[in-house]
């Protein structure tokens, strides 16, 4: 029995407790709502989250668990044979390909269940291909083992989960109908269970969270295990090669990524601050409210946008200017990818994130502390510069702090933009490289996800994660302080 | 703002020294009303420059990406000589379907040297170098035709053939004779018969309708290429983010905003869904790798994991704005229903929410045009890479098989060495934006339409 079937089939019980709850909650009632401390349907809902809600839980689990369990008791069979250096992961899917294979053969007729059974190795790979599974090496008898142990549990398991899921359902559904009575509190307990849902969805963010650290700390792990992390953290080169050897030094990635950074702050920042001021200090309410949603949509463009603006348009442009016969005569350029050309259309992009978070600020700052200073005679500008910006500086270092996080982590403009070579170099022109960038080109392509070279992307992931989070903490502490300060 | 007024503005002068008058300005005074104007202007130049960056921005994406748009086309005779293609006369669609493109390139050639003759240009090209006028897919083009109407076999079709990309980039002033001279795939001996042919009508660009439904092409024929089957594979996944985030987005909020007891655990879930917002969305994609890919062994490249992906991703944006509408639905709504002796469940879920729809639905639509333009987390789950030839077979197969997604697939173009595919990126992005101005403009329709203010 598929699990959709299984799940449509939990489902029409839990239809069919609803209505057999309710009908028993109104008989018992004498027709007369007035008597039953909920509404009808509360006893036929009961019913079916009785049955529905443990068996659809329960049915998730098994699907999650079943392959896992089946793989760690079929393991044993192939353990033999594996040599040194098996990928324990590649010998498994061959098992499992092969398993799918023979119950699709058997599905459709080709073979019996029996010869299914007794085929012998040789000929399996002939017989597969005939079903159109395309397996990479001949089989060997452990892997017809493996595969054979693989289908009878599989097929065990399958039969147990129909069973154990439907009985589940069953008993909920007969219990939810038993205990449809009047003075049953039927409401409570429907919305005891949906505030259950309520918590849970709540809770997924902090599963998400533990994921990503779940899932980057034991890559790291491993990947420390293949490569000295000192290395690692002190290294200056970065040349990683999938045959061996590589140096994967973390040092040049984080250079790459700060100088961009720091130019893409260079220009993101005076420009979004002194853009915010005007906004919220002197500008119409005419002008602003047609400026502020323009300067807006800057930060609504998706970032490949920006990435393919830097790679065809601004590095060119740069390149004529900046590069070698270049109309300002330079020679400093070599290519359109380079630190400058990422930075500056990342600040470009910055511009819209800083100054939206500096004009909230700054419209926060009261009124009293502006009327005071100019009552005593200041210019506006004045105003700003001694009274306004002193009491939203706090909040403006928050904001350019999450813009920084922003910049570490921002991975179209710099794979696009900013060139593959990782070099440790102080001119703004040259090709540089950052964490983001090599994360991607590490884990793309048909990389051995058990190799140093492929694993140092959880690393430099974990890095980046570690930088990000700790800015963001910093940034959202204080601008929450700040906020406080004048509510 | 400020209320004092606009011309109140002017500084108050300390007290002057003596013998001086209030009316007239010291210097001082000037310095100061000087360093204003500066000020203010530095304001306006900030703007400005952001405002130019848009335009500049605007102004590259059309530039470049509108001649995506449309394509040039070659119009010839082709004889469809029975003896190559149907060589025993009875139409067998079997026999027919046995000739391979390789017997239709003669006939594609014969019909251009024909077209060379009827026009009446000098060329020195060998027939074979003709060809290279038209799209390589040129063959199966007409293969796919004639399939399709067998009793066109023995008859001279006009036909509409794919000019090959350089070509088209002649015809769009992509590219010149100058540039032609280091490239192996067309000299300047072709232009001259498109010139001749473009002034006799033969030659000419039309809009480009399998640009936007069509699949992708290999790396050889940019001509060809389309966004159409990434556009399916970005539909797919906004499915799975929409009916993913949406209620479990809406089921977190209504726990935070109306039931969350004070406690740690709250806070730490607050705290954790400010800083998810934050989280670059490259870590997510490092998420979605080891988790569903390495963990769950869930397909590579598949819209259904994509979706997983992105639903993460836009979860604490589309919570963010789900508790801010929920909050601006005053408590006296709460208070009466609760009053008249609903539950605080019933209170919620009979007015407050419908009364919050439609601030969470615009959240929503924001969260997923987001969601529909982010390229990071798809490129290392394996949207990249794969070429999105064909169209998924069904719904499961929309979810399951490998395809691309809009922003992955214009990164890819990014990436390949023709320059012609740059022109399909723009284009591309052209569309994508499209997408998402329209998603925005939803949004701020259902904000205008259904806002209440209390």
């Amino acid at each position: 029995m598929t699990p959709s079937w299984i799940a449509l089939i939990v489902l029409a019980i839990a239809a069919a407790g609803f209505v057999l709850a309710r009908a028993r909650a109104q008989a018992a009632a004498r027709r007369e709502a007035r008597r039953l401390h909920s509404l009808p349907n509360y006893y036929g809902w009961t019913a079916a989250i009785y049955a529905a809600g443990p068996a659809l839980l329960l049915l998730a689990i098994w699907l999650v668990a079943q392959p896992i369990a089946t793989r760690s008791l079929t393991w044993p069979v192939l353990a033999a044979e594996a040599g040194e250096n098996a990928v324990p992961s590649l010998m498994m899917a061959d098992v499992q390909r092969l398993a799918s294979g023979l119950d699709a053969a058997v599905a459709t007729g080709r073979l019996t269940a029996e010869e299914a059974r007794a085929l012998p190795p040789e000929e399996l790979r002939a017989a597969m291909a005939a079903q159109g599974v395309a397996l990479g090496s001949e089989v060997t008898p452990a892997t017809r083992d493996a595969a054979l142990r693989w289908r009878r549990l599989s097929g065990t398991g399958d039969l147990l989960r129909g069973i154990v899921v439907i009985g589940l359902a069953l008993a909920g559904a007969a219990w939810g109908v038993s205990r449809a009575k009047p003075d049953f509190r039927a409401r409570n307990a429907v919305e005891q269970a949906m505030r259950g849902v309520l918590v849970s969805a709540a809770l997924l963010a902090i599963l998400t969270t533990v994921g990503i650290v779940l899932a980057l700390i034991f890559n790291t792990i491993e990947f420390f295990r293949l490569y000295p992390a000192a290395e690692f953290f002190f290294g200056t080169t970065w040349s990683p090669s999938f045959g061996g050897g590589s140096e994967l030094g973390i040092l040049p990635l984080l250079w790459g990524t700060l100088y961009i950074s720091i130019i893409a702050l260079l220009v993101a920042v005076p420009i979004g601050l002194f853009a915010a001021i005007y906004l919220a200090e002197y500008a119409h309410r005419n002008v602003r409210s047609w400026a502020k949603p323009m300067l807006e949509m800057l930060a609504g463009i998706p970032t490949i946008v920006y990435g393919l603006f830097a790679l065809l348009t601004v590095g060119p442009l740069l390149v004529e200017a900046f590069g070698r016969g270049g109309y300002l005569g330079l020679g400093w350029m070599q290519g359109g990818t380079a630190v400058m050309t990422a930075g500056l259309v990342m600040g470009i992009m910055l511009i819209p994130f800083v100054s939206s978070l500096s004009d909230d600020i700054i419209n926060a700052v009261p009124q009293s502390l502006r009327d005071g200073s100019l009552g005593l005679g200041a210019t506006r500008s004045e105003t700003i510069r001694q009274v306004v910006l002193p009491a939203a500086l706090p909040g403006i270092v928050g904001a350019v702090l999450l813009a920084a996080s922003r910049a570490i982590g921002e991975t179209m403009i710099v794979v696009l933009g900013a060139g593959a070579a990782a070099r440790l170099s102080m001119n703004p022109f040259d090709a540089m490289t950052t964490v983001t960038a090599k994360i991607v080109s590490q884990l793309t392509g048909d990389a051995d996800f058990s190799s140093p070279e492929a694993l140092v992307a959880f690393a430099l992931g974990m890095t980046l994660f570690v930088i990000t989070l700790a800015l963001n903490v910093v940034a959202l502490w204080i601008v929450r302080r700040y906020r406080e300060q004048y509510e | 703002m400020t209320d004092i007024p606009q011309s109140g503005a002017t500084p108050v002068e300390p007290p002057a020294p003596k013998g001086d008058s209030l009316l007239v300005t010291d210097a001082r005074t000037k310095r100061r009303n000087r360093a204003e104007r500066r000020f203010k202007a530095y304001g306006i130049a900030a703007l400005g420059v952001g405002m130019a960056f848009l335009v500049a921005l605007l102004w590259a994406i059309l530039s470049n990406g509108l001649t995506a748009f449309t394509q040039s086309y070659v119009q010839l005779d082709v004889p469809l000589l029975e003896e190559k293609l149907d060589k025993d006369g009875d139409r067998d669609p079997a026999k027919i379907a046995k000739v391979s493109t390789f017997g239709y390139a003669p006939l594609i050639e014969a019909g251009l040297v024909d077209l060379v003759e009827k026009t009446g240009v000098e060329t020195e090209l060998e027939p074979k170098a003709l060809t290279k006028i038209l799209s390589s897919s040129a063959a199966a083009q007409l293969r796919d035709r004639v399939l399709a109407n067998p009793e066109l076999i023995g008859q001279t079709v006009s036909v509409e053939l794919l000019a090959s990309s350089r070509v088209d980039g002649y015809l769009k002033g992509r590219v010149s004779r100058a540039s032609l001279a280091r490239d192996k795939n067309l000299d300047a001996e072709h232009l001259d018969l498109i010139d001749a042919w473009r002034d006799a009508g033969l030659v000419e660009k039309r809009f480009n309708w399998d640009f936007i439904t069509g699949a992708d092409a290999s790396d050889s024929r940019p001509e060809q290429a389309g966004i159409g089957v990434a556009m399916l594979g970005s539909l797919f996944m906004m499915l799975v983010v929409l009916i993913l985030s949406l209620p479990i987005g809406v089921a977190a909020s209504i726990y935070l905003e109306e039931f969350a007891p004070q406690n740690r655990l709250t806070d730490i879930i607050e705290v954790n869904i400010s800083n998810l917002a934050a989280v670059p969305s490259i870590v997510f994609g490092i998420l979605g790798l080891a988790v569903f890919i390495q963990f769950m062994h869930l397909p590579q490249s598949a819209p259904l994991v994509g979706g997983l992906v992105l639903t993460l991703m836009t979860l604490p944006t589309i919570i963010i704005s789900t508790r801010a509408s929920l909050k601006s639905v005053p408590p006296s709504i709460r208070n009466a229903a609760l009053g008249v002796g609903a539950s605080k469940m019933q209170a919620v879920t009979h007015h407050v929410l419908p009364l919050a729809m439609p601030g969470i639905l615009t959240g929503t639509i924001l969260g997923l045009a987001q969601a529909l333009g982010e390229t990071a987390p798809l490129l290392l789950i394996g949207m990249v890479g794969y070429i999105a030839t064909n169209y998924p077979d069904g719904v499961a197969e929309g979810f399951l098989a490998p395809n691309s997604a809009m922003p992955a697939q214009i990164y890819e173009w990014a990436k390949r060495a023709d320059p012609a595919f740059y022109e399909r990126a723009w284009g591309g992005i052209i569309v994508l934006l499209v997408f998402l101005l329209a998603m925005n403009l939803i949004a701020v329709l259902l904000r205008r339409r259904f806002e209440r203010r209390w």
